[in-house]
């Protein structure tokens, strides 16, 4: 068999709540730091201590960072998952089990290779407290696979260092765990396996960070104060990095704080609290996920018809209810685009990598306030709860904040009579003042509708109308404004796209290059807002046939391009994946060469037939 | 319809220290039910206000959904308002007061929006102690959607239609306390002289200062046999405090006699002086006001005045220990942590 480097699958099989999350991350990090592309994946319960949890991690060496099937290596420390940890390793694979125990005849399975490791007996006579044994049982088998997988120990002995920064004991602790897995290998089994690591320079300056971290900074460094948020998976971690940061980097001279948290009594609540903040002036944001959104909707609503700024970081999950929505998802398009009730449209974002996470979250604000109007930056727990290779986050010295039309006390001066819903410059946006700007001049009531171009209440239907246009006009200058997509041409003829977003885009871009290998060529488009610009619509007008790739039942964003761009549905072929894990590669080729396949018997052969 | 007042005013309208006349505290003119007690209400704010020289546009009018949340309307127009979704007023006043702590925010709102829909928002407004002056007025029914039975309709009470309240009136001022509002009072939209200086009192507090004021619906719940009348409001108040506001270092003769006032320090040094009638409870004692509102429940009384006060509590703003810059005055070098510090950030990450 070929000697397989840099590409392959390992999982390990966990208790939640045993301390297996920093040992698998240790891993991971290594082959990181030892210069190759890796993607791990948390997939956990919705529980805190008890139930199954697994860690994925995927090496490839062609920086392939979305998920793929077949398991070349488990890791089973979890008795209760194992009979179907077993069945889950690819033929010709490795299932690493802790054989202090007998593996149970149950568990045996042909065709793959088994390889035994006393991990509880070896913890339990090297170390005494309870606690530590269980903690570092991990550690052993992160040992063995530093021999099996030929990982740098140097690396790994760096990092342990790191991590445990001044606690000599436990550094030395660590260290003692590791060698003691590296020498059951050395004196147990031929190593390494026929797959394994070699260092490489393949991530040039890249980072290793997760999605929730980067929309965290990307709010520090994009200027937010105020943040209310209502706790829930996955999106708690955008607000608990955003705290972080500003306790670093957001205190003044005297140690008061330049930024407000609230953790709001609901999610409702806290939309209310980034409203009135916008409203007033600051920057202010939220981040929730599916069930968060619905109970935003009315005031989401509002914040579009009063012209409010306001950003929502929507990290989306499987819904409802608990459960699966601690499995990702692209399934909120729908309700976010929409949200609220009357004639509602609302600006999405689609990042697909922390870099974009930062740069989206930040630039969110600026858009939200030159439009005045909300922005939901559409990620997913996929991007944010798990570690992905990324770009290293930028920021230009000197960029400046945009604030959008906001008129100070001399403007106020100057023009006259002043008109909040006034289409001044004739591209929707109208001006707007913060309270307390000028004794006697801009001071306006805020309501949804009911209102003239000077902010006076009125139920008159012309000026309602008036009002509703100005707004679709906002919808076109946004169309101008909104990142654009990025596109990708493959020079073939045969008019077949493909279109994706978010963290579908991994997958999408390696199914590419899979139909390539069986000489399908197709055009792609990463789609990275709504509503969509020109470029999109180009794009869709461009080509016969359009596979829209998303993780949802419904085919969310193709029922969007429908409804935007009018064109004709048969062009539109969904490729779907919603049963909570991230889609692959091989998924997406699958459903697209079926469809290639059958739409070329139907039309040639069986189109009498088949109806 | 909108309605614009006449611009005309008398030229030697008496001014306060900015200058400004009753006219430039004043809104749009009135929308609801001739009769209405919000307009009382309204007309109250305006007169605290100007008494407490008070710059109309550093003050912020947030309300709900109601006829008490379109009353912003009318007072104030050289303010801000935003009126807003019903029942979250107070979310909308909580980031106001985030992003710029000097301003005065009156959140106006009615029983509707505050005992119903809005009631967990209340809650939890009170217990972050938000600095905002909160009045409810409270009329026992929905005016806009004509006349049913709110959740602070009495027991037993009887609307237009004759239909008799089977259920157990939520007691907001009660509750208020309870819940821990470091500034509670209650009064009648139809007692200016106990309500200006209630007002007055509310907005020089430091922090959640609530308000319920009993403010009769003229069309669907002044009928005989309801309790939120406005005869049956005067027959059963027992008016008991605030005669006025007392500034800080301001030589204002209070008309009352020795030994029946209290004087209540606020935070800012000034004092509200309490006019203790028949009733007899420490306004500082949380559990004497409780005690005293549930005496008079039981004698089917309407206890007013200012009910409780306790000026030590720590606003929001003091618990989040943000700047005294306003936060939506900080600029991009205040906010933005610069590319160095983003390097270091990305090295971490490595």
């Amino acid at each position: 068999m070929n000697h397989r480097i840099n590409d392959f699958i390992v999982r390990f099989a966990n208790v939640n709540g045993t301390g297996s999350a920093s040992a698998n991350y240790l891993f991971a990090k290594t082959i990181f730091r030892m210069g190759i592309p890796v993607t791990p994946k948390n997939i956990f319960p919705s529980n805190i201590q008890g139930l199954p949890t697994w860690y994925e991690v995927r090496v490839s060496e062609k920086c392939y960072l979305g998920r793929r099937e077949g398991i070349d290596l488990m890791v089973s420390v979890n008795p209760q998952s194992m009979a179907k940890d077993v069945q889950s390793v690819k033929e010709g694979g490795y299932f690493i089990y802790d054989s202090t125990k007998k593996l149970s005849p149950e568990y045996y399975r042909e065709g793959i290779n088994y390889l035994g490791i006393p991990m509880m007996e070896m913890a339990n006579v090297a170390f005494e407290d309870p606690r530590k044994r269980q903690l570092l049982k991990n550690i052993i088998y992160v040992g063995a696979l530093v021999r099996l997988l030929a990982m740098d120990d140097a690396v790994i002995r760096t990092l342990i260092e790191e991590q445990f920064e001044g606690k000599k004991a436990l550094v030395e602790a660590n260290f003692a765990a590791l060698s003691l897995g590296m020498k059951y290998v050395e004196e147990h089994f031929d190593y390494p396996l026929d797959f394994s690591l070699e260092k490489r320079e393949l991530l040039n300056g890249k980072i290793l960070v997760d999605g929730n971290t980067a929309c965290g900074l990307g709010a520090v460094f994009g200027g937010a104060t105020v943040m209310a948020w209502y706790p829930i998976t996955p999106s708690t971690s955008v607000a608990e990095a955003f705290e972080k940061y500003c306790k670093q980097y957001r205190k003044d001279e005297s140690g008061e704080n330049k930024f407000a948290i609230v953790q709001a009594e609901d999610e409702l609540a806290a939309m209310g609290m980034v409203i009135g903040g916008n409203w007033n002036g600051a920057r202010a944001f939220t981040a929730t996920s599916g069930p968060g959104i619905s109970l935003m909707s009315e005031f989401l609503g509002l914040a579009y018809f009063a012209e409010v700024p306001a950003v929502l970081i929507d990290v989306q999950r499987a819904g409802p209810s608990t459960g699966m929505p601690t499995r990702t998802q692209q399934s909120d398009l729908l309700a976010a685009a929409f949200a609220s009730h009357g004639d509602t449209k609302h600006i999405l974002l689609f990042p697909a990598s922390p870099s974009e996470c930062f740069e989206m979250t930040a630039a969110s604000f600026d858009l939200a306030e030159q439009l005045q109007t909300p922005v939901i930056i559409m990620t997913d727990l996929d991007l944010g709860m798990n570690d992905h290779v990324s770009e290293p986050f930028e920021w230009n010295a000197g960029r400046k904040y945009k604030r959008g039309k906001v008129l100070t006390a001399d403007d106020l001066e100057e023009i006259g009579k002043f008109g909040r819903y006034l289409d001044s410059d004739g591209d929707g946006i109208p001006y707007r003042t913060y309270p307390g700007t000028h004794p006697t001049k801009g001071a306006f009531f805020t309501r949804g509708t009911s209102k003239d171009e000077y902010a006076a209440y009125t139920e008159d239907g012309a000026a309602y109308k008036r009002n509703m246009d100005r707004l679709i006009k906002k919808w076109e200058t946004a169309k101008t404004m909104v990142p654009a997509a990025e596109i990708n041409i493959s020079g073939s003829s045969n008019a077949i796209g493909i279109l994706f977003f978010g963290t579908s885009s991994f997958s999408s871009e390696e199914a590419r290059d899979l139909l390539a290998e069986e000489e399908i060529a197709v055009d792609s488009i990463r789609i990275k807002a709504f509503p969509f610009g020109s470029d999109v619509v180009e794009f869709v007008e461009n080509h016969g046939t359009l596979f829209v790739i998303e993780q949802n039942r419904d085919a969310q964003m193709r029922k969007m391009l429908l409804m935007e761009l009018d064109c004709n549905p048969k062009k539109l072929v969904p490729v779907l994946n919603y049963d909570g894990m991230p889609i692959t590669a091989d998924a997406i080729k699958k459903q697209i060469t079926n469809y290639l396949n059958q739409k070329n018997s139907t039309s040639h052969e069986l189109s009498q037939t088949t109806v | 319809m909108s309605y614009l007042k006449p611009q005309f005013s008398h030229p030697r309208l008496p001014k306060n220290k900015l200058g400004y006349t009753l006219k430039e505290y004043e809104g749009s003119l009135s929308t609801l039910c001739a009769g209405c007690g919000h307009d009382s209400i309204s007309a109250a704010i305006v007169r605290a206000c100007y008494e407490l020289d008070i710059e109309p546009h550093l003050v912020a009018k947030i309300s709900g959904i109601g006829c008490s949340s379109k009353t912003p309307t009318y007072f104030l127009g050289n303010s801000h308002g935003f009126n807003s979704v019903h029942g979250r007023m107070p979310s909308v006043a909580t980031g106001a007061n985030m992003a710029n702590k000097d301003l005065v925010y009156f959140g106006v709102s009615g029983d509707g929006d505050s005992a119903s829909i809005g009631m967990g928002q209340l809650v939890h407004v009170i217990r972050r102690n938000l600095n905002m002056v909160y009045v409810v007025m409270n009329n026992g029914c929905y005016g806009l959607t004509k006349g049913q039975d709110s959740a602070t309709a009495d027991l037993g009470s009887k609307n237009k239609s004759g239909a008799i309240n089977p259920f157990q009136a939520i007691d907001l001022a009660s509750l208020a306390i309870e819940l821990g509002a470091s500034f509670v009072g209650q009064s009648f939209s139809g007692d200016k002289q106990q309500l200006i200086p209630l007002l007055k009192a509310a907005i020089r507090h430091q922090g959640f200062a609530f308000l319920n004021v009993i403010s009769p619906c003229v069309t669907f719940n002044n009928n005989p046999g309801s309790t939120k009348s406005y005869d049956y409001v005067r027959e059963h108040i027992e008016a008991t405090s605030a005669k006025d506001l007392v500034p800080m270092k301001n030589e204002i003769s209070v008309d009352y006699e020795a030994g029946t006032s209290t004087p209540v320090a606020m935070h800012d040094d000034s004092e509200i002086q309490l006019n203790k009638l028949a009733r007899d409870w420490d306004p500082e004692d949380r559990l004497s006001a409780v005690n005293a509102l549930q005496k008079a429940r039981m004698e089917e009384e309407i206890l007013t005045g200012l009910l409780y006060v306790n000026s030590d509590w720590k606003d929001l703003h003091r618990t989040l220990n943000t700047a005294k810059t306003p936060l939506n005055q900080l600029k991009e070098e205040d906010l933005n942590p610069g590319t160095k510090v983003l390097d270091q950030i990305n090295e971490s990450f490595r």
